[in-house]
């Protein structure tokens, strides 16, 4: 067990390393003068703290020093949460941007993704082997699945927002209100969350609803369950039995798919203005907010890699095999 | 288990036997044909039509802006009389070549990581997998935000490659497998006791062994190139030259086509990736039904 | 008799047309006898194998009968069959290594599998016989993984004869075995029939040295059809059918050096089962064929239980 995980936390521990030195090294290769092109940039709107930028980023990227100790300044500047200041909203710390819009997107995104795991499994794990399901939910899926997480979004917000005019399209609130915990923000909350979940959860439901079909038939087909057929089984049992062992890579797929679900849930947000991580990525590149853009990658990969472990964690209680084997009981 | 372990004297012509029989389940299976006749009309469209359309460039302003879909503008205009069709069949061939490029070059890299990983084993393979799984965890479109951002790279044969770099680890994993698996059968063993070298063997032994594998994984590359495509682009990271199916999304977005109610302008682009898309999907499972008897429905 | 078997057909169904993988096999079994089935594969050793139990997918009953205990069993009715499956019927696998769910304690999925069947768990029993294969009781508290190979296969065993079935089906269960657990297979099988825990058993291999001892009658197939059947003694001493001989003969004896005696094997293969010539199947091979050899052989009592398809037995 603790090789297990020292794995699986070696990997992680180089993932970040490997991240971080990504987001130290891209500026460094960016063609010409980066502090001035970002105050240039950012100058226009803002004429008076132009020179109080300039020195401070100048300060900050450290370009005078040596590179190994720009790069040691960079690892301890991370280590006490310091991601610089943000230009777009100059002067809040960055890290202070991002945690106003973290909760918005997981939010979002943890409902989205849990809701349309399970149902999707569920959907999959009913239809395979049964033709007439088969033949709805295959289809289904595949569309699903193959748009484009804003595609879904735009036709969502279009249909059920600007047409029918059930749901608002834009914002996490709305603007008369002010964020308090009154039953009526909170409903207002709750009510610009809807469509940007839905986007959310159908485009992911597809994929796993085909991911498990196609499990389950595999796992039909295995030994186990010809022989409990051979013993004259009934299905029920072998189904139950198959979908137990189908939904086991099913957890480690939703592993290798969190890249693909925080990248849908950040096209998304920017469909409907939703004011998480998305929002502020793209607020990022139109206002050339580097340090922004470099503090919400960095809160990215921090959460990949903490659902990563949790998603390790789970699957170790959920396959009794890791847990067999690495009590060192192989005979 | 199969018809063709109990028929006996098949083993003469058995490799041409398994082939024609792929062939006959191939030009039978409707999925695989619904799904590559799609996506091939649309690759007719995306590179024939340029040359009978009459607009040389797609991003070019037109007198009538905002009309809905006539005979003139078949897909409408766009705010700034763009003509949609046009930016449309253009679009289509930028994301075949997005999708063709990026899921190349990933296909490359997961054949060279998995293969070697797979057949060497040892500490060539944990490094490498190693390396896999780093950047299986890294979340690609956050990598790729940073480094387009910065590097201003626009171009559409630099994002394939940016796409490329960082969408194969699936694959190589699921290659090194595979060939994890090939590489104790007999007629490796042969093929190493006589000598030849560890490239001939990939390229002669193992990668024909799994040739019907590979083509599968670069279409499922493929699609996923197009789509990490277009999320970049709506982001606003796309090429700054030309136009694909996700600029126009973003274009669409980005001027308020949707409140406005013009729904001819944002409606094309998604629709054109999600019928190349879904379709390579759908062809896919048609494939794995001709290559996997086991799947075939009875 | 325990178990009859009537002209029994059973082709698969294929793009290019029926193979005729079983076609007008005939045999009886007494109460305790063990069949040892043999031949080279395609045979229709398996397929006979199978259709007792479970026929796959592609398979077709197409005529013929089976009684077990004077019932016929329903074996074209995946359904009607199931009644019959494990109570009456059971298999040993070929695939014993992965015959039990990865993911379920042994123990449990065994009182899963007796419960789907309306069948209590009497815990004493199942844990007597595994004293009897000497299977250490913890393993019901194990998963599949955490056994060797030698004791998934005794574990299957034990799974499978749990409700002592009339007539049990031993797939090809020793190929995958070294020869020393091959022994103690062989030998726990035969317990099992003296132990009144199966009553008649098929054994179904390709190895006929093995076969030899530990099956009371041996019977040979070639191309879908019954070459010849006979006591295990007398098939390995005087077999009749010139298919047989050359089968016996290319067994390499104990004490005898292959450079004494070259060990020979059958030239040329057997015919297609799509669309197999007229009259004797192994005439194309045969060493002897004649003339009469153009007419189908019928089966024939030469002597008491010793049958043989040939003419010139």
């Amino acid at each position: 067990m603790r090789q297990y995980f020292g794995r699986k936390l070696l990997v992680y521990g180089l993932t970040f390393f490997v991240a971080v030195t990504i987001n130290w090294m891209v500026p460094r290769f960016m063609p010409g003068d980066p502090v001035s092109s970002m105050v240039a940039r950012a100058g226009v709107s803002n004429p008076g703290a132009v020179e109080t930028m300039r020195t401070y980023y100048t300060n900050l990227f450290g370009f005078d020093q040596p590179l190994w100790k720009q790069y040691a300044n960079f690892w301890a500047a991370l280590f006490q949460g310091d991601f610089g200041i943000s230009i777009w909203v100059f002067p809040t710390p960055v890290s202070e941007v991002i945690m106003g819009a973290v909760p918005y997107t997981l939010g979002l995104m943890i409902p989205s993704v849990l809701l349309s795991w399970v149902v999707g499994n569920w959907a999959g794990a009913f239809a395979a082997r049964r033709r007439l399901l088969d033949n709805t939910v295959l289809p289904v899926g595949y569309v699903l699945t193959a748009m484009p997480y804003m595609w879904l979004a735009v036709l969502l917000a279009w249909g059920l927002g600007v047409v029918a005019g059930v749901f608002p399209v834009a914002g996490g609130y709305s603007f008369s209100l002010q964020p308090s915990l009154s039953v009526e923000f909170v409903a207002d909350l709750l009510h610009h969350w809807v469509l940007p979940f839905l986007s959310l959860f159908l485009v992911a439901l597809g994929g796993w609803a085909i991911g498990m079909r196609n499990m389950i038939i595999y796992e039909l087909e295995s030994d186990y369950s010809n022989y409990l057929s051979a013993l004259g089984a009934p299905q029920r049992l072998i189904r139950r039995y198959a979908f137990r062992n189908a939904v086991l890579p099913q957890i480690t797929g939703l592993a290798l798919q969190l890249g693909v679900l925080v990248a849908g849930a950040l096209v998304t947000e920017i469909v409907f203005s939703y004011p998480g991580l998305g929002s502020l990525i793209l607020k990022a590149i139109q206002n050339q907010d580097f340090f922004l853009l470099q503090g919400t990658f960095m809160f990215i990969v921090l959460g990949v890699l903490i659902a990563n472990f949790i998603i390790d964690i789970v699957y170790v209680v959920v396959d009794p095999r890791t847990r067999a084997g690495m009590a060192g009981a192989q005979a | 288990m199969t018809a063709i372990q109990e028929t006996p004297a098949q083993d003469v012509a058995a490799g041409a036997g398994v082939r024609r029989e792929a062939l006959y389940f191939a030009v039978r299976n409707g999925k695989l044909l619904v799904g590559f006749g799609i996506a091939f009309l649309l690759f007719l469209l995306g590179f024939a039509g340029p040359l009978v359309l009459d607009a040389v460039d797609p991003n070019a302003y037109g007198t009538k802006p905002m009309s809905p879909p006539s005979g003139e503008h078949w897909f409408g205009t766009t705010t700034f009389g763009q003509d949609v069709f046009s930016q449309f069949v253009y679009g289509l061939q930028t994301t075949f070549i997005v999708g063709a490029l990026g899921g190349g070059i990933a296909a490359v890299i997961a054949m060279a990581v998995g293969f070697t990983a797979g057949y060497r084993g040892g500490l060539v393979d944990e490094i490498l997998n190693m390396f896999t799984n780093i950047v299986l965890v890294i979340p690609t479109l956050a990598v790729l935000l940073i480094i387009n951002a910065y590097l201003g790279v626009r171009s559409v044969p630099a994002q394939a490659l940016f796409i490329g770099l960082t969408s194969w680890p699936w694959a190589a994993r699921a290659i090194r497998a595979q060939t994890f698996s090939l590489r104790t059968r007999d007629f490796v063993a042969l093929a190493r006791l006589s000598g030849s070298s560890t490239r001939k063997i990939i390229m002669r032994e193992i990668a024909p062994n799994m040739s019907s594998y590979l083509f599968m994984m670069f279409i499922l590359l493929f699609g996923g190139s197009i789509l990490i495509a277009s999320s970049l682009d709506f982001i606003g990271l796309g090429p700054t030259e030309g136009i694909s199916l996700g600029l126009m999304l973003q274009n669409a977005n980005q001027w308020s086509a949707m409140q406005l109610g013009m729904w001819w302008w944002f409606l094309p682009p998604g629709a054109g990736i999600t019928a190349i898309v879904g379709a390579l999907y759908v062809a896919n499972v048609g494939l794995d039904e001709v290559f996997n008897p086991k799947l075939r429905e009875t | 008799m325990s178990l009859r078997v009537s002209e029994l057909r059973v082709y698969y169904r294929t793009l290019k047309g029926d193979v005729k993988a079983l076609d007008d096999v005939s045999f009886t079994m007494r109460d305790g006898e063990i069949l040892g089935l043999a031949g080279e594969s395609g045979c229709g050793k398996t397929t006979l194998g199978k259709s007792l139990i479970r026929m796959d997918g592609r398979m077709r009953h197409m005529g013929g009968t089976v009684e077990l205990d004077g019932r016929e069993l329903p074996i074209g009715d995946d359904r009607r069959m199931n009644e019959f499956r494990f109570h009456e019927v059971s298999l040993i696998p070929q695939y014993s290594m992965s015959a039990m769910n990865p993911t379920r304690k042994i123990g449990k999925m065994v009182g899963e599998l007796l419960g789907s069947r309306g069948v209590a768990l009497d815990r004493a029993e199942l844990e007597s016989r595994l004293d009897l294969v000497e299977l250490p009781r913890k393993v019901l508290d194990n998963y599949p993984i955490e056994l060797s190979g030698g004791m998934k296969q005794r574990m299957v065993m034990v799974i499978s004869t749990l409700l002592n079935p009339s007539l049990l089906i031993a797939d090809e269960v020793t190929s995958a075995l070294d020869v020393s657990t091959q022994k103690a297979v062989a030998k726990a099988l035969i317990g099992f029939r003296d132990a009144g825990f199966v009553k008649s058993m098929i054994f179904v291999t390709h190895d006929l040295a093995l076969t030899s001892h530990i099956a009371d009658t041996i019977m040979v197939m070639y191309a879908g059809k019954l070459a010849e059947k006979a006591p295990a003694k007398v098939m390995v001493t005087a077999p009749r059918h010139p298919y047989t001989k050359l089968l016996i003969n290319s067994l390499p004896e104990v004490g005898v050096r292959h450079a004494d005696k070259k060990l020979s094997g059958i030239a040329g293969s057997p015919p297609s089962l799509l669309d197999p010539p007229a009259g004797c199947r192994f005439r194309a091979r045969c060493p002897v064929a004649g003339d009469e050899c153009g007419q189908e052989p019928p089966v024939v009592e030469v002597e008491p239980d010793h049958f043989v398809a040939c003419w010139k037995a």
